[in-house]
């Protein structure tokens, strides 16, 4: 069984915080600093500009309990040949609440000097280069994360090396009871030149409004290239708190995909900085939601750099009374020159008690830029249901077509063939079953 | 083909077409001129189907057949095809998906057999080259990013797909060079034979010199003012419609 602890929020941390840093002794100056952060400020609450539209509450209210233990126990091997990705030749790190499972991981040949492995199994060697980038960040998430994080994934591509095939994250959560938090770790290191696909995928097994607390970080150096999918499908009941903190060095380019289809509430923090000239970065994202679900993405976009090309592409499907967050903020610095920065955020909204909350805002202090933002908040194009239906599509057929097409706008950006394919059944059959569009 | 009797029809209690005549045969080109608002688009739209419009009085006959009560994708199935004046653009939906499922829809409906992809790709490609149209369009959005030239060959590529036997043609030739408005009426002037129709709408005569018309029909206040052949639009692009408003 997992063993867990109970604690009062902000209040009796102290014997889980003994429990984990058993994990990992060299992390105990990062996880003490976390916590003494986390003391001191608690939880963001929605008085804070940042998190103005999402209420952690459904969060803080319940009893919170870490999970020092891993439920491996209750799992088998079936359970992972059914959820997505499953089927491709890729790498696996499984984690189980928050710890590396071996057993059901497959790390297969990688070209020598690649590194894939669980990062708990190389803190002596890393342990310095945890914090590196989400460091400076004020968000309380990422000091509880500090302070209670077990594992996660260590992935190291050196110079002019390229994994050999995609790896997957597995994160898994077996929680039964509200409140129980995971909390993990992924530090990814693409050197010079490399090049690598990442699939990251966050499921939970239970139906709890249990918590997963994810911190990324991710260094690109200069001309690496890295493809990094992230799929969160975790139960409606479920609280998914996510920050990617990502370093991009010259001529860098990273394409970051986030699906949040799942969890009564989902934020993704990315906080990307540009560090270095010539690199394209880009968010690309779909949120479908219904019930009572609300997804976030916050993002900043930090050019610091002249000639860099930033690209955000957000879509939201939301159903019912479920809400979209969307704040993206770009920040262009003086010597930032020809920056071409480009933000969307296009909202189908389904339902009259649908919300969204979109936010763009621009802080450009460079003169030599070119920076766009559009947002749109809408139910499907009655122009184009008319144009497809005076093709002899009838009305069903032409709001399906045009769903799929709104989703295929991310979809399609996908460059790795057999993820876009799997991904674009995965989101299609989404709308066709639990949307009852058939 | 068509019979359009006294066809009345209002958009937000503000009468547009004030009592439409019109009888098309099979075989027959018509050309229907007159200024901006006269309510040409409108027409086009009632006979396409498009909600919205409270149609007062009248009868619009396919083949014998009453369509004002079908839906547009009926009225698309029994083969009445509008190219929109202006195309729209539908991101993210793939150009050849749209088009292989409205074929197969409308190919269903007439008791044909469906293309499989490779049958359909044959026959579009075949077809885009007779239109000047890269093969690179299928891959891309319909209408998406598209000149106006290109939605208005894209407009004509359909047609040619979906065979109508009538097309309506809304100011397919407006915003098009003298090598494209050639293009188009090919386009037109291929499909054309003794079972189909085609009701042209424009302004100008230059598109009636390679797509010749039987009648014109002069349409102005939500009236036809004045029906007669190819002359008229001769007339017309002399002497501008200003005589006939005066009379009417
Ligand atoms: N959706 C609408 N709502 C209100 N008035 C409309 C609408 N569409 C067209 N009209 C009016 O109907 C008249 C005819 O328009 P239209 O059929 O587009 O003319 P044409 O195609 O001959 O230029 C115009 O006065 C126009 O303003
Ligand atoms: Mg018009």
């Amino acid at each position: 069984m997992s063993s867990t602890t109970v604690i009062e929020l902000a209040n009796d941390i102290t014997n889980a915080f003994a429990e984990i840093t058993r994990i990992g002794p060299s992390m105990l100056p990062l996880r003490q600093a976390g916590l003494d952060r986390f003391k001191r400020s608690g939880f963001p609450t929605t008085n804070e500009e940042d998190w103005r539209f999402t209420s952690l509450k459904p969060f803080t209210e319940i009893p919170f309990e870490i999970m020092t233990d891993s439920g491996e126990q209750l799992l088998d091997q079936a359970i992972l040949d059914e959820i997505a990705f499953s089927q491709h030749d890729t790498d696996n790190l499984v984690f189980i609440d928050g710890h590396f499972s071996d057993q059901l991981s497959q790390i297969s040949d990688q070209p020598e000097g690649v590194t894939v492995s669980n990062l708990a199994s190389a803190f002596d060697i890393i342990d310095n280069k945890i914090g590196l980038l989400s460091g400076k960040d004020e968000n309380p998430l990422i000091a509880l994360n500090d302070a209670f994080f077990t594992d996660g994934a260590w992935i190291h591509i050196p110079a002019n090396h390229s994994l050999s095939k995609p790896v997957h994250l597995v994160f898994l959560s077996t929680a039964k009871k509200d409140g129980q938090a995971s909390h993990s770790r992924n530090l990814i290191i693409a050197e010079s030149n490399a090049k690598g696909t990442i699939i990251e995928s966050h499921i939970s097994l239970g139906h709890a409004a249990a918590s997963t607390n994810v911190v990324t970080e991710s260094q690109l150096e200069d001309g690496s290239n890295l493809e990094h999918i992230k799929l969160q499908d975790q139960s409606p009941q479920s609280i998914h708190l996510a920050s990617l903190h990502s370093n991009l060095g010259k001529e860098a380019r990273y394409a970051f995909h986030s699906f949040a289809l799942g969890a009564q509430l989902s934020r993704n923090n990315l906080r990307m900085n540009l560090a270095k000239p010539g690199i394209d970065c880009m968010l690309n994202g779909l949120y479908m939601t219904r019930g009572s679900q609300l997804a976030d993405h916050h993002m900043i976009v930090n050019h610091a750099a002249p000639h860099c090309d930033s690209h955000e592409y957000f879509n939201g499907i939301l159903y019912d009374q479920s809400r979209g967050v969307f704040h993206g903020r770009i920040l262009v610095q003086p010597e930032a020159q020809k920056t071409d920065a480009k933000q969307t955020n296009k909202n189908l909204i389904l339902s009259e008690e649908a919300t969204v909350n979109t936010k763009p805002q621009l802080e450009i202090y460079a003169d030599d830029v070119k920076c766009t933002h559009g947002a749109t908040i809408g139910e499907l194009d009655k122009d184009a249901i008319f144009y497809l239906r005076a093709r002899g599509l009838d009305t069903k057929a032409a709001q399906q077509m045009l769903m799929h097409g709104f989703t295929g706008e991310i979809v399609d950006r996908i460059q790795h063939n057999a993820i876009r394919e799997e991904l674009n059944e995965l989101v299609w059959s989404r709308l066709e079953n639990e949307h009852n569009l058939n | 083909m068509l019979e359009i009797k006294n066809l009345k029809a209002r958009i937000e209690e503000k009468e547009i077409l004030k009592g439409i005549n019109l009888s098309v045969n099979n075989g027959e080109v018509h050309a229907i001129m007159g200024p901006n608002g006269s309510g040409k688009s409108t027409l086009a739209s009632v006979l396409a189907g498009r909600e919205g419009y409270d149609i007062t009085d009248g009868e619009v006959f396919l083949r014998g057949n009453d369509i004002l009560e079908l839906s547009p994708e009926e009225r698309a199935r029994e083969g009445v095809f509008l190219a929109f004046q202006y195309p729209v653009e539908i991101p993210g939906v793939n150009s050849t998906y749209f088009l292989r499922s409205a074929v197969n829809q409308v190919r269903k409906h007439r008791g044909e057999e469906e293309l499989d992809a490779m049958n359909f790709l044959k026959l579009v490609k075949a077809k885009m080259k007779e239109l000047e149209l890269a093969e690179e369009f299928l891959k891309r959005p319909v209408n998406a990013g598209f000149s106006g030239g290109e939605k208005k060959r894209n407009e004509i590529l359909q047609m040619t797909m979906l065979n109508p036997s009538l097309a309506v043609l809304d100011e397919t030739d407006s915003g098009l060079d003298i090598d494209a408005l050639r293009i188009v009426a090919d386009g037109v002037n291929r499909i054309k034979n003794q079972n189909n129709a085609q009701i042209v709408i424009t302004h100008y005569q230059r598109l009636l010199d390679y797509i010749v018309p039987d009648f014109v029909h002069v349409l102005y206040d939500g009236r036809i003012i004045k029906s007669g052949d190819k002359t008229l639009a001769h007339d017309l692009e002399e002497k501008g419609y200003d005589w006939l408003i005066k009379n009417a």
